[in-house]
């Protein structure tokens, strides 16, 4: 989904207005606007543009046979930013639907890096490529499971990487769905101690993933004019705006200049910047259901007998895919797989163990675990934030706006990132 | 006339869509016995409208060349874009794609004609005097420094100008996502492209020149192409290339 998210926010790129003098200068006060658009280069903390990255791969199963359609996904890869000498290494994890390749790992990877950092980038378990070749279930969502399938890859890269680098001490930190499993994987990591992590920064995470999906499933059902049946219409309308914004105004290219000028038209219409939102997630998870179902041959999106080439049309598939709402999802797919594994499991437990209150002892007892989030980030419920700052106090980092990871990369953040795995 | 660079790309386009329709023919889907249908179907209520249906009636075909086009890509395509990069310097590489953008304005100065766009056809027009003079056979792109930026056109665009429909998509092996449409406008485009370069740079005695130039120029433009197949890590990628080229394609005919 990413990449589609990349295509739909670039239509925003902003070219820095809107300052306002308080403490904290992050431009844009609003959270929707702050999360499709990120920090526009006059605020962004500088980093490197080339940064000695190699990408690795990995067979996690020996013995997995790849579906014939996710042929491209047999092995899973990554990225190594490797120091010249002996320094801390950092492993990041991405968010929901992100792999080792994003533009926010790309960014914290520099940002690691420049600070003398050896950095290894991960997919995310909601990731198809992770899916694919590296969950042990391939049935994503469950933070727990997902949790220990990523420290389960993470010995097998320290496995591989070993031999080639100086290591002293590990940290740990993700963004989104990756700041929570974060915390899961500190866990385990006090068990099997294979790193015996020195610092963990949970960014942006949600306290609960079951009440963040539905707040994003939310944003596209209300503020799609119409509903899910009128999705089309509403898509080609927005193209239609764009051609033209494009055909009136000048524009020799589809530039800043001319994203900033469709941004400019939308911004009068907070719903559909809302509902943009809710459709880059909902492409993401809809990728995300199929794949699972593909793997599993569940015969939820695919008949379980149908064996599907490379030169089979998805296209119903996907149609079918986009109109699972997560609720759906949950209640047909995710819930009854679990079900079968643990009979006595009830919603309720099962929808328990998706939060960080599932593991609020640790959490509060760990001191090498750290939070930087925001005011205003709409993944988190009512009560959310302040469950953080009770849980965190004074390791909670909490700033006034930037709504969800749209000030990642502004100056301040990552200055206090930095610091944060530095003292 | 003939025209050897062309001829040896359509052989080549022969060789590979034969290839393609063989492969595709032998990964058609094996027939179960009995199949079940999967708990969650395509609605048979017609007033819903699914989002992101372009008309694609040469889908498995297409699928195969996509998948063709991903591992040539993998194994010829980047391989040689790389070895590119690396022994030939920067400067030189920005000074090659000036040469071959300044050489693509004949196709944008005779598409903005035949759609009767004055401002365009005339930074066309401009754009290759000065690069062609003052920025030396085009090694120095002086008319973008001057605020005289490229409107790219090609026959596609003029063709979609006057109203012809996109057309079936097609993916063209190499080439890569296309429609009916723009792909009978590449041809035009290439042709004239040629007939006019081939005999100003008198390829027909010179023939390494000549294949140095269009192997030079397919390089060039793979590397000026962000695009890498499967990256977008979508199991749905192929579908949604599909339709976000449509829609760029609408809005630059648009335009």
């Amino acid at each position: 989904m990413k990449k589609i998210l990349i295509c739909i926010s670039s239509f925003f790129v902003l070219t820095g207005v809107y300052s306002n003098s308080s403490a904290y200068e992050y431009p844009i006060k609003d959270p929707f606007v702050a999360t499709i658009i990120g920090t526009s280069e006059a605020f962004k903390a500088e980093v490197p543009e080339n940064v000695n990255v190699k990408t690795k791969k990995l067979k996690v199963f020996k013995d997995r046979k790849t579906p014939d359609i996710f042929w491209y996904d047999e092995n899973l890869k990554y990225f190594l930013a490797p120091q010249k000498g002996a320094a801390p290494l950092i492993f990041v994890i991405a968010g929901a639907g992100s792999d080792y390749n994003s533009s926010k790992i790309n960014m914290l990877l520099r940002v690691f890096y420049q600070a003398g950092f050896h950095v290894v980038t991960l997919s995310s378990p909601t990731h198809p490529s992770f899916i694919v070749s590296a969950s042990s279930n391939s049935v994503p969502g469950n933070l727990q499971e997902d949790s220990e399938d990523l420290y389960n890859v993470m010995e097998l890269v320290w496995e591989d990487i070993r031999n080639d680098l100086a290591v002293t001490e590990f940290h740990l930190t993700g963004y989104s769905l990756g700041g929570a499993q974060s915390a899961f994987i500190s866990k385990i990591d006090e068990g099997r101690k294979t790193f015996n992590f020195n610092k963990v920064l949970m960014i942006n995470p949600p306290v609960n993933l079951f009440n963040s999906v539905r707040i994003f499933d939310d944003l596209l059902v209300n503020n799609l004019p119409g509903g899910l049946d009128k999705m089309d219409e509403f898509m080609a309308e927005t193209m239609d705006l764009l051609s033209e914004i494009y055909v009136m105004g000048d524009f020799v290219d589809i530039n800043e200049e001319f994203f900033y000028e469709v941004f400019k038209t939308l911004k009068a219409t907070p719903e559909k910047l809302a509902a943009i939102i809710g459709i880059t997630f909902r492409i993401f998870a809809a990728d995300m259901y199929f794949v699972s179902d593909v793997v599993r041959k569940g015969g939820y999106i695919v008949p379980q007998s149908l064996a599907l080439t490379s030169t089979s049309s998805l296209t119903d598939y996907m149609s079918v895919s986009f109109r699972i709402s997560f609720l759906d999802y949950f209640n047909e797919y995710f819930y009854p797989y679990f079900q079968a594994k643990y009979p006595n499991l009830s919603k309720q437990d099962l929808i328990a163990s998706t939060s960080l209150k599932s593991i609020e002892d640790y959490l509060i007892s760990s001191k090498k675990i750290g939070l930087m989030t925001n005011q205003d980030d709409f993944i988190l419920a009512s009560d959310e934030l302040d469950y953080l700052k009770r849980i965190f106090k004074s390791r909670a980092k909490i700033y006034p706006t930037g709504g969800h990871l749209g000030n990642i990369d502004y100056k301040d953040n990552v200055e206090y990132m930095l610091n944060f795995f530095k003292h | 006339m003939i025209n050897k660079y062309l001829l040896t790309i359509i052989r080549l386009l022969i060789l590979l869509l034969s290839f393609g329709v063989l492969t595709g023919c032998s990964l058609a889907p094996k027939q179960q016995d009995k199949i079940i249908p999967a708990q969650r179907t395509l609605s048979d209520n017609e007033d819903i409208t699914y989002p992101m249906r372009i008309y694609d009636p040469w889908e498995g075909f297409n699928r195969s060349i996509y998948k063709f086009n991903a591992k040539f890509d993998q194994y010829v395509f980047l391989p040689v874009v790389q070895g590119y990069e690396f022994i030939m310097p920067k400067i030189a590489q920005t000074g090659i794609n000036n040469f071959f953008s300044n050489l693509s304005e004949l196709s944008n100065l005779i598409n903005s004609i035949l759609q009767l766009k004055p401002k365009s056809s005339l930074h066309a027009l401009s754009r290759f005097l000065i690069n062609s003079t003052l920025g030396i056979a085009g090694l120095w792109n002086h008319a973008s420094t001057w605020g005289i930026l490229e409107y790219q056109e090609d026959f596609g665009q003029t063709l979609g100008h006057y109203g012809v429909g996109d057309g079936p998509y097609l993916v063209v092996p190499i080439m890569g996502p296309m429609n009916a449409r723009d792909g009978f406008g590449l041809l035009v485009d290439s042709l004239a492209y040629n007939v006019v370069y081939w005999s100003a740079f008198n390829f027909s005695t010179h023939q390494v020149a000549g294949a140095t130039f269009s192997l030079t120029r397919a390089i060039n433009m793979r590397k000026q192409t962000k695009f890498r197949y499967y990256q977008s890590g979508s199991p749905f990628e192929y579908d949604l290339v599909r339709y976000l080229y449509t829609q760029s394609r609408k809005l630059e005919i648009a335009k």
